[in-house]
Formats: C-alpha cells, structure tokens, sequence
C-alpha cells in the first residue's frame, strides 16, 4: 500500500493532543493560578481573557478522545479503562472549570465558591492529565485485546512527578499568557511569577527525562543507542534555548517571547515523548498497528481531516485575531 | 458487586444519568441558537430594538444552557472508552468515525464562533457578527445529525462487515450514515429540541405577560413561540407516527412493548391506553382497552396482524414497563402541545393573545413540558431496544469494559453529586435570568458580565450596533 494510513493518523492524533496540551494549557494555567491572584478584578480580567477562546481549546480534547476511538479504537477500549479514575476525576474536574466562566457572574455574593471550582478544577484537570501521562509511559498491561491491570495501576511516584511536571509548565504557560495580555499590576506579578515557573518547569523536565530511560529498557536503547541518540542531544539543547528565550524575553519586556518559548518548551517534550513511544501507541503493549482501525476507516476519517483541520485553524486562527491585543482592565466594570 | 449491584447496572445507569443530563441542554441549546440567530437576523432587517434586546436577553441564557451542554458532552464521549471498552473495540471503527465527523463539522465550529457571536459584535461588525451567529446553529445542527446517525445505526445497523476478531468494520459509509432509522430519527430529535425551545420561550413570555400585557418584547417572545407550537406540533406527530411505523419494521419487540403487547394478534390488536405491563406475568395488568385500533394505527387496517412480546424468547426481549410509560408520557405531551397551539391560534384570530390569562397560565405550565418529552421519548427508545447496544448483535451485557463494579459504581456517585450541585445551580442561575423582565432601557446586569461586551479591548474594526448598551 502506497500510504500508511495508521501512521499518518498517529500524526493527526498527536497534533490533537499537543494542540489540547498548549491550548487548553494556558486557560488551564490561568485556573492553576487563581490562588496568587485574590483580587476579585484581577480574576475578572484573567476569566475574561479566555473567555472567548476556552470552549475552542478543549474540543480539541474531544478531537484527541473521539479522534482515537474512530481510528485506533483498540488502544481507546484499553487505556480508558486503565486510566478510569483519573480520567473520571478529569472529567469532573474540567465541569467545574468550564461552567465557572458563566457562573461567577451569576452568582452574585457567592461567586468566590466558583472561583475556588475554577481553581480547583483546572488543578485537578491538569494533575490528573499529567499522572494519565505518566502512567502510559510506564505501560499499561493489556491482554487479550482489554486492560488486565488493577484500578490504583496509575498511582506511582512516577506518575506523582508527571502530574506536578505538567501543573508547573500550565502554570507558566497561564503566567506568560496573562504577562502577554494584561497591564498593570496584574502583569507584574504574572511577570515575576513567569521567572519562578520557568525554573520549576525546567527542572521538572530534566528530572522527568533522566528518569524515564530507566523505567523500561526500550526507552534506555532509545534514548542512548545510535541514531537517536542524536535526538537525545539535540532535544535539551533545544530546551535550552526556549528557556533562554523565555528569560531574555522577560528581561527585555518582549512580551511575546516568553509566551511562545513557553509553548516550545511543551513542543520540545513533546517530541521527546513520541520518540519514547515510537512504534508503540501504548507503550510496550499495543503497536501503532497493530491499534489501528480497519483502513475503510481510516481513510474515510481522513478525507475530512484534510480539507477540516486546516479550516478549523483558518477560523480558530481568526477569533484569535478578533480577540487580540491587551485586555483593559477598565472596561469590565461601569 | 458494589452495594448489591453488578458493574453492568452501574455503567447503564451512569449512561442514562449523564446523557439524560447531557441531552437537556443541547435540546434547549439547539432550538436557541436557532432563535437567537432569527432574532439577530430581524434586529438587522428591521433595526427595531425589542429584537436586540430579546437576542441580548436570550444570548446569556444560551451562553449558560451552551456551557452546560459542552461539559456534560465531554463526559459521554469519554464514557464509551472507561465503561463501554467492549464496544468501543467492537463497533469503534463504524461508530467512531461518524462522531469524528461530528467534532470536525460541528464542535469546532460552534467553538470557534461561539466567542465572536457571544463577545464580538463590537469587534467584527454585524455583518460578521451574524455570520457568527449563524455558525453556532449551523454547528448544533450538525452536531444533531452525526449523533443521531451514530444512535441510529446502533439500533438499525447497516453497510457493515464482520471482521476477523469478531468486529465490526465499515463496508459502505453511505448505508452506514443513511441507516434505516436515521431520517426518522434525525428529524423527530430536531423538532423536538425547536419545540422543547418554544414552549420554553413560550412560558417565559407568558409568565411575564401575566405580569405586564403590554410589555413588547414579552409579547413578541410570546407569538412567536406560539407559532412554533401551532405549526410545528402537527408535523412533529406525522413524523412521530412515520418513525413509529420504521421501529415496527426494523424493531418489532420495542414496539410490541411500547403497547403493552404480550400476545400476538392476528385479528385486530386493541390500543392499550393505560395499564401496568409485567414482564414476570407477561400479562398487561389493568389494561384500558379500545378495540382494534392498535392494529389501525400500526398497520392502517383494522385487522392487521400485531405481535405480542411472546413470539419472541425472555432473553432478546425489551423490558415493557419503561417503554410503555415513556411513550404515554411523550405523546400525551405531544397532543397537549398541540392543544395549546391550537387554542393560540383561536386566542388569535380572536385578538385575546396577549391579554388572555388563562392561555398564559396554561403556556407557563407548559413551559418545561418539551424537556420532560424529549427525555420520555429517549428512554422509550433505549430502554426498547435492549438487550442490544447494536440491534441484534451485540447484546448490552457483552459491551462493558472489564472494571470493577466499585470503580463505576464510586464514578457514579461521583457524578451525581457533581451534576446535582453544579447543574442545578446553573439551572437556577436560568431561571433567575429568565425571571429578568425584557426592558428596553433597563441597566441591566447584563453590561457587567464577560459575556457582553465588556472586558475586552474594543480591536480596530469597532462597528458596534450596540452604542446605548454599555460605556457609561
Ligand atoms: C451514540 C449513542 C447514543 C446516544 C446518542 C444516546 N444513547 Fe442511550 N445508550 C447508548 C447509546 C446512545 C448505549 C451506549 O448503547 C447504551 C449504554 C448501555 C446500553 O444499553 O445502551 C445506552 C443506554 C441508555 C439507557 C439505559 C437503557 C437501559 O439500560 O435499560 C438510557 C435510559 C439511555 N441510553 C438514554 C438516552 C438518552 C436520554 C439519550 C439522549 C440524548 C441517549 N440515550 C442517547
Ligand atoms: C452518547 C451520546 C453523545 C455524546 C458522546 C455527545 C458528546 C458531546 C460532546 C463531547 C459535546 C461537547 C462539544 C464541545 O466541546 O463543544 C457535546 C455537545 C453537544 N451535543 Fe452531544 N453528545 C451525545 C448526545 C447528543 C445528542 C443525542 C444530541 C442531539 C440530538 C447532541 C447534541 C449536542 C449539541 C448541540 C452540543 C453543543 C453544546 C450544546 O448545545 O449544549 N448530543 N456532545
Ligand atoms: C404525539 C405524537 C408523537 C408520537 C406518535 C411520537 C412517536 C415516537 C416514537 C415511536 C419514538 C420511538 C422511536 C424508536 O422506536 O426508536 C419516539 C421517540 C422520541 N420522541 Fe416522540 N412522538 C411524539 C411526540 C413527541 C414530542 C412532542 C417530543 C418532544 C418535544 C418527542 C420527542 C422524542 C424524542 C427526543 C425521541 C427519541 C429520539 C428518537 O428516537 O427519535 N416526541 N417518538
């Protein structure tokens, strides 16, 4: 056959999740940062810088989740279930961020209980999404095509790391974003708590990387066998970089810098975990393949993938461009 | 086991609890953004501010009811894969693809106007505006489409192969989408979710009619859900009869237990009004009979054969008594809708529409009764088609993932505390803006919450229709 249809879909469901990851991130961050913003106008201007864009972030979490089961519908019917409960908590986590842009303005003296819902859901969200990843990359056990594994498989010290890994790098995200769209006060304090992020991130990530070769044998030949250790080099020094970029353009007041480094660095991990994977779809127990749904599918998904995807970034892209520039933060009140 | 109950009772009743939920919002959102985009489409027609301002009233009631619909969908679609493993590996190549299309056609355009419709008519002018407006119902609408394709095929399945692991795999995606049941399906489901809104809106311009007759934009909300209820209410029994007539084809066993039939009648059934059907006794108990018209309304003759659930062994037949009430509940409704239609248009002609209380107070009780049908006629459908997921071939029980009942049943939990707090504030939230009287002038609430304008730097392109409405 002349296309690799399961490969080329692997592609479009990573592109998802990593659209989600840094999409959804910030809004996510936003949320995570709540607690180091207590007043009230402030939260103001922070919901409502992602007031109009939230709701298109997360569907390309619908898009990763729905995305799967339609084209590798093997490894949806085994990691779900695997991943039950944070999946779960996830889920419930992710209502009370969402409904909490509506109602804080609703509920009029009790709208600082949504707020602590806005936190505590975007942080539960965010936990929960990092140990889910986590877990995949310390394999799940699959036989006779269904989970085998027990229900507390996906709690481990492993895991522990690669939930707070991943709130830490939300976390910046939201701060670099709310330095790139806010003044004032507010961006200050999301300027100073950029510095502090950035260095949490980054040692998350190495202490991540440096223990993930040691977790399967694969990921040790991956990582330090020829050629890809090539990759093994060339992405921290990558990182490097954004992270300088991210400090310069902090430094320098280049407000969009740091925002995109921030984003590069999530790029950058990214890629390092497909390599990782590679030509696993869960690692260790279901190929790429072996995964993949009958071409039929897979072909006819794609037809619309192609001509959709790229619309659905041209007006994504669009609403962005309505809502650009700086929030005023006089103009929410009267 | 976890507090007596099996993994598989559990996961269905986590099902039908979230998309009961679920599906009250998207049947009110639905109809919504279709009558805000009217709304829209009438303030720039006419440039008459009672439009406007009944769009900016209707927009943040959407903007909740939409929020809701959202969080509670993504649950469903994460429920297949931890509850319903099984029948992810096994129909996921047929189904999953039609609910790609959904988020590709559908989630992402709502999404993706949504902001622009709700925030940005400041910042992109009307024309753009509007076009916004219109994407967000073009995407409900589209969304209804693929899931209900989806749903459908499940119960009529079509254009698909058996593969080598006993899966289903895609043969012809034209039979697969277009099944049997689909178009029946798809149009009774989008008449109910317009008619779910306009008893809504109905209700609401009444109740604040009752109040002040003469408020225009009351009155406004009122004769056009009236319209609504007149016109499309007739259509939407047709087509309630026509999709009866397809399940008796394709589904024979729902529709014996819809009528309570246990025995099978070859010369003219009686229709069943009321009874207790027992599924132990295989007995109707109670029944209220009128002689051969079940036959007349199922096969158009008075002696047409009609089988009972009987013909059929215990183990592929449908529980009756669900099926039975539900369809009573949805059509009795249905007839009361029509009622109230009816009665509009003689208040009408008669020129009491407006100042008629006890028409009002009948359309204000009425005002939730879409809601209350919409999830009748679910249930009647799902419940009938057990023990299947996909009809015939895959029975219910052999679709569940391999968890622990404790682990669904705690999720379970988990979410009915969840929906209760979070979706019953939001629905009181509605109900206090619906309580809000349409003013013209008034200083509202409104201008200070995110949803209108406020909050965001007023970009280059400021075409704003809005003036009055905020800025001081
Ligand atoms: C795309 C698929 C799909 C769609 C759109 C719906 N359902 Fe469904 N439903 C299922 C797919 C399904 C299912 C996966 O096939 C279930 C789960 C277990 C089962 O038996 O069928 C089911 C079961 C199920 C049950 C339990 C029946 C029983 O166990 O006796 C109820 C009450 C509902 N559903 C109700 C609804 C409602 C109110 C819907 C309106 C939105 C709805 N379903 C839409
Ligand atoms: C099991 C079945 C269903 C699943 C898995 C499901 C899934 C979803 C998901 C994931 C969303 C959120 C999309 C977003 O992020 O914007 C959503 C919203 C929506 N769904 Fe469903 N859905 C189901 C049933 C239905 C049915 C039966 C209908 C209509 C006939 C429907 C109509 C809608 C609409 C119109 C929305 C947009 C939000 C809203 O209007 O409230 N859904 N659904
Ligand atoms: C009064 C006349 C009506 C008749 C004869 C009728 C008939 C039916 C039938 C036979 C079904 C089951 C289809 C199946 O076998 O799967 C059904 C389902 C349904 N009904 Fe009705 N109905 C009527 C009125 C209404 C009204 C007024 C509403 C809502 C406003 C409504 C909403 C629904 C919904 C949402 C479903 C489930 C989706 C579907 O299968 O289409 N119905 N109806």
């Amino acid at each position: 056959m002349a296309i690799d249809l399961p490969i080329i879909w692997a592609g479009i469901i990573a592109f998802a999740v990593l659209a989600y990851v840094v999409l959804d991130g910030f809004d996510l961050g936003i949320g995570i940062l709540f607690p180091l913003f207590p007043h009230r106008h402030d939260r103001d201007v922070m919901t409502n810088s992602i007031a109009p864009v939230w709701d298109g972030n997360e569907t390309w979490l619908v898009l990763g989740g729905g995305g799967l089961m339609a084209v590798f519908p093997l490894a949806y019917a085994t990691v779900l279930p695997a991943l039950y409960i944070p999946i779960i908590l996830m889920l419930l986590g992710l209502i009370f961020r969402g409904v909490a842009f509506e109602f804080r303005w609703r509920a009029g003296p009790n709208s600082r209980l949504w707020d602590i819902g806005f936190w505590l859901g975007s942080t539960i969200a965010g936990l929960m999404q990092g140990m889910a990843l986590g877990t995949l990359v310390q394999g799940i056990n699959v036989q006779n095509r269904a989970f085998a594994g027990g229900a507390f498989d996906w709690l481990s010290p492993f895991s522990l790391l690669t939930g707070l890994a991943l709130l830490v790098g939300y976390a910046l995200l939201g701060a670099t974003w709310l330095n790139l769209k806010t003044v004032g006060e507010l961006q200050a304090r999301a300027h100073r708590l950029s510095f502090i992020f950035c260095i949490g991130l980054v040692a998350l990530i190495a202490v991540v990387s440096l223990w993930t070769p040691f977790i399967d044998p694969i990921y040790f030949e991956r990582w330090f066998g020829w050629p890809t250790a090539f990759f093994s080099a060339l992405v921290p020094t990558l990182i490097a970089g954004c992270t300088l970029l991210l400090w310069l353009g902090l430094q320098r007041e280049r407000n969009l810098w740091p925002f995109l480094a921030a984003l590069g660095l999530f790029v950058l991990s990214f890629a390092g975990l497909g390599i990782s994977f590679y030509p696993y779809i869960v690692p260790g127990a279901l190929t790429i393949e072996e995964a993949a749904a009958p071409d039929s599918s897979l072909a006819f998904l794609l037809v619309g993938a192609a001509v959709l995807v790229p619309t659905i970034l041209a007006y994504t892209g669009y609403s962005y461009w309505v809502f650009r520039g700086k929030i005023d933060p006089e103009e929410s009140y009267h | 086991m976890f507090l007596g109950y099996s993994a598989e009772i559990l996961a269905r009743v986590q099902f039908a609890f979230t998309v009961s939920f679920h599906f009250i919002f998207p049947a009110f959102s639905i109809g919504t953004a279709s009558f805000l985009a009217v709304l829209n489409g009438l303030w720039l027609i006419t440039r008459d501010r009672a439009y406007l301002k009944l769009f900016e009233y209707w927009k943040v009631i959407f903007a909740i009811t939409f929020g809701m619909g959202v969080v509670s969908g993504i649950v469903m679609s994460y429920q297949f894969g931890t509850n319903w493993a099984v029948f992810s590996d096994k129909a996921g190549a047929v189904i999953g693809p039609l609910m790609g299309y959904e988020v590709l056609t559908a989630f992402f355009l709502e999404a993706g106007f949504l902001g622009i419709a709700l925030f940005g008519r400041k910042r992109v002018g009307d024309t753009m505006h509007m076009v916004a407006v219109v994407m967000v119902a073009l995407g409900t609408l589209i969304s209804a489409t693929w899931i209900t394709s989806a749903n459908s095929w499940m119960h009529t399945p079509a254009g698909y192969t058996i593969d080598a692991n006993g899966n289903f795999a895609p043969q012809d995606w034209w039979a697969i989408i277009f099944n049997p049941s689909f178009p029946y399906r798809l149009t009774h489901t989008v008449l109910a979710a317009f008619l779910t809104t306009a008893f809504a809106v109905g209700g609401v311009g009444a109740w604040h009619l009752l109040r002040d007759r003469d408020n225009r934009q009351s009155r406004i909300m009122f004769s056009m859900a009236m319209w609504m209820a007149a016109l499309v209410t007739p259509i939407q029994i047709l087509v309630g009869d026509m999709h009866g007539l397809n399940t008796l084809e394709h589904q024979p066993q729902k529709i014996a237990a819809m009528e309570g039939h246990f025995e099978t009648h070859t010369n003219g059934a009686p229709l069943i009004l009321f009874g207790i059907p027992d599924d132990e006794a295989e007995t109707t108990h109670y029944a209220v009979e009128i002689p051969k018209l079940g036959s007349l309304i199922l096969t158009h003759e008075l002696n047409g054969t009609v089988r009972g659930l009987k013909e059929w062994p215990r183990d592929e037949r449908p529980p009756a008594l669900i099926p039975f009430v539900t369809f009573r509940i949805m059509v009795g409704i249905g007839f009361l809708m029509l009622g109230l239609g009816l009665w509009s248009l003689w208040a009408r002609w008669k020129g009491t529409l407006y100042s008629s209380h006890t028409l009002h107070r009948a359309a204000v009780v009425m005002g939730g009764s879409g809601f209350v049908a919409v999830l009748a006629g679910w249930y009647t459908t799902e419940v009938g088609r057990q023990p299947y997921t996909v009809y015939g071939l895959l029975r219910t029980a052999d679709s569940l993932s391999p968890i622990s009942a404790a682990s669904v049943g705690a999720s379970l939990i988990g979410f009915i505390i969840v929906y209760f707090i979070v979706f019953g504030m939001g629905v009181y939230y509605l109900f206090r803006l619906m309580r809000r009287t349409p003013e013209l002038d008034e200083d509202h609430e409104l201008d200070r919450a995110p949803t209108r304008t406020a909050g965001i730097n007023p970009g280059p392109a400021q075409g704003d229709a809005l003036g009055a409405h905020h800025g001081h």
